[in-house]
């Protein structure tokens, strides 16, 4: 590697990747008891998470992984999504299918017009060396083996009322505790350091000391958004599908604009899931991982300080 | 106390299944029959919150002329063609006899002009799919509670099963040489269900007779449940106490593969 053709930027991306790695290692280390740390900087455990909040955190990542797997599972069963209270079968918003003859066939995804080539992921992929036509793989699907609609069902429609009891207990604890106000609504002064905010998130510069001890803003925005806004729109549009509900609440799918919108708009939220889960881990982890991990297990978070704290 | 006691076994045993999640999968999980159970009672606590809310006059929600699909989507079975069903069809079901029995009073059978010489009642709504899809069609058909009453179920009914013409699946041959008749499609609703305003025995889509893809002569409706819980080519309709004795025992064929009794969501 010649750092001297590298560009800046990349250049400092590798360093401030590579600080974090040093800094995960001395903490393993420590974890270890190999040799003894000594700190960059004098730092002192605060604490962070209190105990509903974590329980409350790894309880719903766990319902959601099973809601997400067992979710694809029962879209398998027609992968296909629509806008409107029916179907219109030749005119799908999306579609994960298949083309060719019986023997010789590719997986598309089609996206109103446009067609992508999606072999082995999406519309079709392998079954222990065989492909089959399916929408989402086996890898991503609970239980694994496709088609399976109606395990799927038991699966998700057991793990929804844990889902929904484990968020109405999050919302109950944080508006009763006030962390709603001081941790989660997003300020006006939020929105004004918004393009500092993201500047220094995409040069990987994180808050430390005292800063660290609360969210930044765009955390806020982040956590705000995908529990008061994706969650209950995931919890509504999913009761939507279920003509029962509609009869007790005719109002749900006209909201939605139909049961087929209710599912695409279902479809989308859980995807907007997907897309968080993935920035919140490669967040923890360019944040600092064990200190993050510790933080959501023992509630104590590491913050770095100039004077040692007695 | 027996809810109280059966409330914290299935607590602990919720919280037994998210443990075992981790190590061991879902997938494997899916097999353990003590997994199946739990998630069954979850079904059950569904059944009672969708109740609790809907009750048992809540309608389904009715459209327009103008919502309804261009083509309405057969699904399951599209001709029971068998011999029997042949020749009912090349007849017009002129001789079709629908039977009323089981735990009733006054069991009878009904011609399809009988069926049709009764009041009726004409809805246009969203067929749901468990699969996922929707259409929305116009159906016309006589209410199941007018069968019932003119029946009079006995106190100790307390489901409504229906047998079907279609044969699901090919015959088959057994380990000692026997053959084996595919079962006929069943299935069930309890009463709340079946004397719902809006579930009928249904011989008209669109304004047309009944077609063979559809479930002629008369199709079952159950607007506020999926589509498999809605039985094509009815024959028969028995009240019961249980339908334990009935086919594998779960209340209908596609309950019998694994699915949920309760179809209402």
């Amino acid at each position: 590697m010649s750092d001297a053709a590298e560009p800046v930027t990349q250049g400092n991306l590798a360093e401030r990747l590579r600080s974090n790695w040093d800094r995960m290692f001395d903490h393993a280390r420590a974890l270890v008891a190999l040799s003894p740390r000594e700190p960059r900087r004098p730092r002192y455990l605060f604490y962070r998470h209190t105990i509903p909040v974590r329980a409350l955190h790894w309880l719903n990542a766990i319902s959601m992984l099973v809601m997400l797997m067992s979710g694809l599972q029962i879209f398998n069963a027609h992968p296909s999504l629509y806008w409107g209270n029916g179907s219109d079968f030749d005119h799908p918003f999306v579609s994960l299918t298949a083309e060719g003859t019986q023997d010789n066939f590719h997986g598309v995804t089609l996206i109103g017009s446009w067609k992508f080539n999606t072999d082995g992921w999406l519309g079709a992929s392998d079954d222990n060396g065989t492909k089959s036509v399916r929408g989402f793989p086996q890898w991503a699907t609970l239980p694994a083996a496709s088609p399976n609609l109606a395990l799927g069902r038991l699966w998700h429609f057991a793990f929804a009322w844990l889902l929904v009891a484990n968020g109405l207990a999050y919302f109950a604890y944080v508006f009763a505790s006030g962390r709603f106000k001081y941790e989660l609504l997003p300020t006006k002064k939020d929105f004004a350091n918004l393009p500092a905010e993201i500047a220094n998130h995409l040069r990987l510069r994180f808050a430390r000391g005292e800063e660290a001890k609360h969210y930044n803003g765009i955390q806020r925005m982040t956590y705000f958004v995908v529990i008061f806004v994706l969650g209950p729109l995931i919890v509504l549009t999913g009761l939507t599908m279920s003509p029962t509900m509609d009869s007790a609440f005719p109002f749900l799918p006209w909201v939605f604009g139909g049961r087929q919108s209710a599912r695409t708009i279902h479809f989308i939220c859980a995807f907007s899931f997907v897309a968080f889960f993935i920035v919140h881990i490669v967040m923890v982890i360019l944040s600092g991982p064990w200190n993050n991990l510790r933080s959501m297990i023992t509630g104590r978070y590491a913050i770095e300080t100039e004077k040692p704290n007695g | 106390m027996a809810e109280t006691a059966n409330r914290r076994s299935f607590l602990t045993r919720m919280a037994a299944v998210t443990g075992t999640l981790a190590l061991a999968g879902c997938t494997d999980l899916s097999q353990q029959p003590w997994v199946l159970g739990i998630l069954g009672e979850v079904e059950n606590l569904t059944r009672r919150a969708q109740r609790l809310f809907a009750g048992s006059h809540a309608l389904a929600t009715e459209y327009a002329k103008a919502d309804i699909a261009p083509v309405f989507r057969a699904n399951g079975t599209l001709n029971p063609n068998t011999n029997d069903y042949n020749v009912h069809v090349a007849s017009g079901f002129k001789d079709w006899m629908i039977e009323v029995g089981g735990l009733v009073e006054q069991p009878r059978k009904l011609s399809m002009a009988e069926l049709r010489a009764m009041p009726s009642r004409t809805q246009i709504t969203r067929h749901d799919c468990v699969e996922g899809w929707s259409c929305i069609g116009e159906w016309t058909g006589t209410p199941l509670q007018l069968i019932l009453a003119m029946a009079r179920p006995k106190a100790e009914a307390r489901y409504v099963i229906f047998y079907c013409a279609d044969p699901m699946g090919e015959a088959s041959v057994d380990a000692s040489g026997n053959i084996v008749q595919p079962p006929f499609y069943y299935e069930s609703l309890d009463l709340l269900e079946a004397t719902h305003p809006q579930t009928i025995l249904a011989y008209e889509l669109n304004g047309q007779t009944l077609p063979v893809e559809h479930g002629a002569p008369v199709r079952l409706r159950a607007e506020r449940q999926l589509g498999y819980k809605m039985p094509k080519y009815v024959r028969r309709i028995e009240l019961a106490a249980s339908f334990n004795r009935v086919g594998g025992g779960k209340g209908g064929y596609w309950e019998d593969q694994g699915y949920q009794w309760y179809g209402g969501i």
